[in-house]
């Protein structure tokens, strides 16, 4: 993975130091509420209902094994012993004292770590495929797309105060796992009719009030032109986007007003001012990052292991969660390991102290050292040989961390909601475990197949709920927690906004409500291959809007 | 006539804390000064949010409570919420104690 070279570690150390010196300037009253708060936005330093809240970002959501340990030793020096990883493959500390962040800051930047662009109105971090480098369909890896992203954004003059925040995810595989179409920026690398590879380039996606599909502006795009068509995108966006409302300040806003041909005519006009600039990538420095980014040094092992194989024909609950949770890799004799943060009941995406430092040990054992977040606020070891995998698991179960669910119903995405979260309406948590308790057997979970739950407290959804196949946003109404649900969403590459099914429900009727959407399902679908996805687009809202409200 | 008391975040740990009308925070609702709706409340507010305080912690407002007496209990669920701790982690916040 990508290690700071003296710029960027210069550039990470200064910014700790100039943060202390200004908590100190809001302490001593030197500055007010009012000029300080930004200044801690940008250091990933939020106000939650309890606490401040410190969001460390992980570049596409790549973890060393040493940085995963400094957040263990985060969580229990200074915070209460756990922490969350969200939907942008970060992770967030739920209870920091201001005095304390930082030496938090410090203790980071240790380890190649900070909290810049994880707020306010930047080009916040990117993120992308957690299986880069590892899985069999890709074509190129992203991350080292990510880190020229990376750089060229961090702390770009230009781009400090765009209209609104802004976020970019990078998908190299057809199959997205990364949901770049909800990104205000997405980038799919694909083969053009020559064979290059190069990018097609989404934007306008997002989600929020008003959920949009991006939409492609760029077929194809030669890869040493990607930061000048950025750079074009950004400007155009930073000159034309709307300051007057911050409910309509986001990029997907102006390309839906002004549609995405001008959009992209006005891209493609001050593009050709920049095109060949400085911002054009030469060969050498494109290589001298990809050289981060190299394959760990695999073995060379046969396609069948006989170990594993025993293993799983022997051991039930082995195989279980080789079958959900164990993904092919592209290197002959290794696998993909998903480690589900989502165990029946509880809270998803949080992982307490001694999981993150046991995980750190299992990757350094099985998994060349490096740990990937999720988006769906899981983990994975990307690249674990077969004849490990027994090992691995029966060490993950010893800590609560090989829950057989990756890609089930109790696989689901909820944000902190109104347990944490200033911007919430009502709670998410607590339905997600509700949820995840009625649904929880696994013989029932296999049954319903894959399926994806996300649920959101509030509009601005930050779980993605408008495209989970099962979308619910919590409201207050009158005071009480209400859930509306969505249906048909998805995220992947045929990305699609679900559509409202009617009515909310109370926080007494909801789990019933999905419970019955699922029934629904298994009764209507025409054999146990068809998902609930397959089965809804093909027989349409009407039966499942029949079984929730017919009766009403 | 409903009441109210002022509620803020204490600026150097974050903590949700309640203000008493002698120009204390605390970290227990049923400390805080009850007042009622309108200028009283408006008053508090502004004793609250004065240069000193804006030392001691970060965006004071009113939050209307459902009971008088020893035992105040805020009327949005949200209020209630920050005076006990998250409702999914017991051990954690106001209400672990």
């Amino acid at each position: 993975m990508y290690k700071y070279d003296d710029y960027d570690q210069q550039l990470v150390d200064e910014r700790v130091e100039q943060f202390r010196e200004q908590v100190k300037r809001r302490l001593s009253g030197e500055l007010s509420e009012e000029e300080f708060r930004p200044l801690r936005l940008m250091n990933g330093v939020y106000l939650q209902l309890h606490a401040y809240m410190l969001r460390v970002a992980i570049p596409y959501g790549t973890i060393s094994t040493a940085q995963m340990r400094q957040f263990a030793y985060i969580a229990r020096t200074y915070d209460k012993g756990y922490g969350h990883f969200t939907t942008r493959q970060n992770i967030q500390f739920n209870w920091p004292k201001l005095v304390d962040i930082p030496d938090i800051l410090k203790d980071l930047s240790k380890v190649q770590m900070h909290a810049i662009q994880t707020s306010g109105n930047c080009i916040r971090n990117t993120t992308a495929d957690q299986y880069a480098g590892a899985s069999f369909d890709e074509l190129e890896d992203p991350r080292p797309w990510c880190e020229i992203i990376r750089q060229w954004s961090t702390m770009h003059p230009e781009f400090t105060y765009l209209p609104r925040k802004f976020k970019m995810a990078v998908t190299g595989s057809p199959s997205d796992r990364a949901a770049v179409a909800i990104h205000d920026i997405g980038l799919r690398i694909r083969r053009d009719d020559q064979g290059e590879l190069g990018f097609e380039v989404m934007v306008g996606g997002g989600l929020g009030r008003t959920p949009m599909i991006g939409k492609t502006i760029c077929e194809f795009l030669p890869k040493e032109d990607l930061l000048s068509y950025l750079e074009a995108i950004l400007r155009v966006y930073n000159q034309f986007g709307r300051r007057d409302n911050k409910y309509k300040a986001r990029i997907k806003i102006l390309v839906h007003e002004i549609g995405a041909d001008t959009f992209a005519d006005l891209v493609e006009k001050e593009w050709g001012h920049i095109r060949d600039s400085a911002l054009q990538l030469p060969q050498n420095e494109i290589d001298a990052i990809k050289a981060h980014f190299t394959p760990p040094p695999f073995e060379v092992l046969p396609s069948l292991s006989s170990v594993f194989s025993d293993k799983v024909a022997t051991d039930q609950g082995f195989a279980y969660w080789v079958k959900n949770n164990v993904r092919e890799h592209k290197q002959q004799g290794y696998a993909i390991a998903n480690i589900s943060l989502k165990p029946v009941g509880g809270i998803p995406g949080d992982i307490s102290h001694t999981q993150m430092d046991a995980l750190a040990d299992l990757a350094d054992q099985y998994s060349f050292g490096e740990i990937r977040s999720t988006h769906e606020q899981n983990l994975v070891l990307a690249h674990v040989k077969r004849d490990d995998l027994y090992a691995l698991w029966q060490k993950l179960d010893a800590y609560d961390l090989a829950t057989p669910n990756s890609g089930l119903v109790t696989d689901l995405i909820a944000c902190p909601g109104l347990d944490y979260c200033a911007l919430a309406n009502s709670r998410s948590i607590p339905l997600a475990q509700r949820i995840s308790n009625r649904f929880g057997e696994l013989d029932r979970q296999h049954d319903i197949g894959k399926i994806q739950i996300k649920i959101s407290g509030c509009i601005n959804a930050c779980t993605h709920h408008h495209v989970g196949h099962i979308g619910i946003l919590g409201v207050d109404k009158k005071g009480q927690e209400f859930y509306q649900i969505t249906l048909g969403g998805r995220a992947d590459e045929q990305a699609k906004i679900g559509k409202i099914v009617g009515a909310g429900f109370s926080t007494d009727e909801v789990v019933d409500a999905v419970e019955t959407l699922i029934d629904t399902y298994l009764d209507l679908r025409d054999n146990k291959e068809e998902t609930f996805l397959d089965a809804f687009n093909r027989v349409g809202e009407q039966p499942f809007k029949e079984a929730l409200y017919g009766a009403r | 006539m409903t009441k109210q008391v002022v509620t803020a975040n204490r600026l150097d740990d974050g903590l949700a804390v309640f203000y008493k009308a002698d120009d204390s925070w605390h970290s227990s609702i049923d400390q805080a000064s009850q007042v009622d709706v309108g200028p009283e409340a408006e008053a508090l507010l502004a004793q609250a949010s004065d240069e000193k305080n804006q030392l001691c912690v970060v965006g004071p407002y009113l939050i209307d409570i459902d009971k008088e007496g020893a035992h105040a209990t805020p009327v949005r669920y949200r209020e209630m919420i920050r005076t006990l701790g998250p409702s999914v982690r017991p051990d954690l916040g106001y209400q672990a104690k």
